[in-house]
């Protein structure tokens, strides 16, 4: 083990890892913790030019404020509605195409799967213009499922990368077996394969969510107003209304922050494992 | 006779297969990825204002290359392509930083991994809030970057108001999550790192810096390389940061080119379609070169396979 463990240290070295820790995290955090703590400091208090010193009182009211005087919960309704799908679409198409590109030996197999890979890197700006202009077409600008219907092609890129190497990594004996007892190919996909994937939807489940839920680039280039608005999108829009309204901004800032630090807690093991892509394993 | 057209009817459905089940996928990333790219390039020849005329004709006009002649002698241009190296450059810090918080932190004692599940926080949250809460961090006067700098040098430093270090003020943002990210890939890696052969070397009397470089490393390569991905395609894809912190500013200081072509095909100056366009192709071809090594690097893998 790399570095050498603490506990072969002594006893000083012990007790000032120990102290390090949480110093050296509170530290790590500060931005975010001074941004909560502003969240629940009574207007007032910033008004008195009282910015870290003792709050006169916690806040609950600047949360209902943003509930009840803004559209913020409609925002958050929206993500839902964009990202749900999203992570429905994204990943059974790639369940589909990893399971073709692992499984497989066709001529075009390496082709397809890099142009999967390198299309998940490209620069946003180049689809802008032409993916605008076709939603604008198709009459879905300004509605969930347009927005939906980009995310779920794009996330196909990373997601069957993902999807591919680890069918890859699954005994490839189990697909011959079944093959040499006649079983079809769709079968094979969806009795043999399908229920060993239960780990790698897990991940991507968790990580698109993330992905999707923090997306600003396609929420303000694809919607505009408060009906369809995700929270990312919603949020640029308030903090111009609020102009120096910390305690607002910080109350929004935490709600939108909210349900991916949830989702990243409850599924900790999952996410990690779709980050590092398989790539060290 | 019957086994051998039933044998041909399965290596038939081995042809098909595939296909099929590429099909979905295929469709839907042709129509929204591929397509849209040739599209662009295309329209980087073209002036258009992004409307159609009544009868739905598309209403360009082709300029040739004259979108990327006024890209040479743009100023703003020059400006956003200096600061995306400003970010490629300074964004690489994540990976010694990342790395070093990794080590710090792999360790077994009681309630670690609460610590690194904390010190990842900033990746999970949206960079628009990253950049709210360094726009609070950085605000003038109550600020507390400013009262840092106020009672460092007397005098507090509005970083964001400022052309010259309003680029390295974002980037600061920016680094947050990016560390957070190398950090998790170091330390996955950390995990794998082979016992047997640390064991050996520290037998050998390797130890701190010498142990790291030579034998911990080398075998961190994996890692290191998928760091080093994510963070250049993080540099460039740096727009939302940009966006809500500065908005370009002050005086397009800040602009970089994902920033810059937003502006220029859909901001308040205007709906420059085809110069916008121009201005994504360069981008994309910087971001192909790092494109194209990744994709040699995976290739030479899948051979040796």
């Amino acid at each position: 083990m790399f570095p050498r463990p603490i506990q072969k240290s002594s006893t000083a070295a012990q007790w000032l890892y120990a102290v390090a820790l949480p110093i050296a995290l509170l530290v790590w955090l500060f931005p975010l913790l001074g941004v909560a703590l502003t969240s629940l400091r009574p207007a007032s208090d910033l008004a008195q030019g009282n910015y870290f010193g003792m709050p006169s009182g916690i806040a609950w009211e600047n949360y209902i404020f943003i509930f009840t005087e803004t559209p913020i919960g409609q925002y958050m309704i929206n993500s839902l509605w964009v990202t749900i799908p999203t992570v429905i679409g994204a990943v059974s198409l790639s369940l589909m195409t990893g399971f073709a590109l692992a499984v497989y030996g066709f001529r075009a197999n390496i082709l397809v799967f890099f142009m999967f890979v390198a299309g998940n890197f490209v620069p946003f700006q180049i689809l802008m213009v032409p993916v605008r202009d076709m939603t604008l077409q198709l009459g879905m600008y300004d509605t969930w499922y347009g927005l939906a219907l980009f995310h779920i092609a794009f996330n196909t890129g990373f997601c069957t990368l993902f999807m591919r190497n680890f069918i890859k990594a699954l005994p490839y004996e189990l697909i011959e077996a079944a093959r040499v007892e006649g079983v079809t190919e769709w079968r094979i996909f969806w009795y043999i394969v399908l229920p060993l994937m239960r780990p790698a939807i897990a991940a991507l489940s968790v990580l698109v969510f993330t992905f999707i839920w923090n997306d600003f680039f396609w929420a303000t280039v694809l919607t505009q107003g408060v009906d369809s608005q995700p929270i990312t999108a919603g949020l640029s829009s308030l903090n111009g209304q609020w102009i120096a309204q910390w305690h607002l901004v910080s109350a929004g800032s935490i709600l939108a922050a909210l349900p991916p630090v949830a989702m990243f807690f409850l599924m900790q093991k999952h996410f990690i494992a779709g980050l590092t892509l398989g790539a060290v394993k | 006779m019957a086994q051998a057209s039933q044998a041909a009817r399965r290596w038939n459905q081995r042809t098909i297969a595939p296909w099929l089940f590429l099909a979905p996928g295929l469709f839907m990333f042709g129509v929204y990825v591929l397509w849209p790219i040739i599209q662009s390039v295309t329209l980087s020849f073209y002036d258009w204002n992004g409307l159609y005329n009544q009868d739905g004709e598309f209403t360009g006009t082709f300029v040739g290359t004259r979108n990327y002649a006024e890209l040479m002698t743009d100023p703003a241009f020059e400006t956003s392509l200096w600061n995306n190296l400003k970010w490629l450059v300074l964004y690489m810090l994540a990976l010694p930083i990342g790395l070093f918080i990794a080590i710090f932190l792999n360790q077994t004692v009681t309630g670690i991994r609460l610590y690194k599940s904390l010190f990842f926080f900033p990746f999970v949250i949206s960079q628009v809030v990253v950049g709210l809460i360094f726009a609070w961090f950085y605000a003038p006067n109550f600020g507390l970057f400013y009262l840092l700098t106020e009672s460092l040098t007397g005098k507090g430093t509005a970083i964001l108001a400022d052309p010259d270090l309003v680029t390295y003020g974002i980037i600061v943002a920016g680094l947050w999550p990016q560390i957070a990210y190398v950090m998790i890939l170091y330390l996955t890696g950390l995990n794998n790192v082979a016992p047997d052969q640390i064991e050996a070397a520290r037998l050998d009397g390797a130890k701190g810096w010498r142990m790291l470089w030579y034998v911990v490393l080398p075998q961190l390569r994996p890692a290191t390389f998928i760091a080093v991905i994510v963070t250049v395609i993080g540099a460039l894809r740096s727009f939302d940061l940009v966006s809500i912190m500065t908005t370009g500013g002050p005086f397009g200081s800040s602009r970089v080119l994902s920033y810059y072509m937003f502006e220029m095909a859909l901001g308040e100056f205007g709906f420059r379609m085809g110069y916008g366009a121009a201005i994504a192709v360069v981008l994309f071809a910087i971001m192909m070169i790092f494109i194209s090594g990744f994709i040699w690097k995976m290739w030479r893998d899948e051979k040796e396979r």
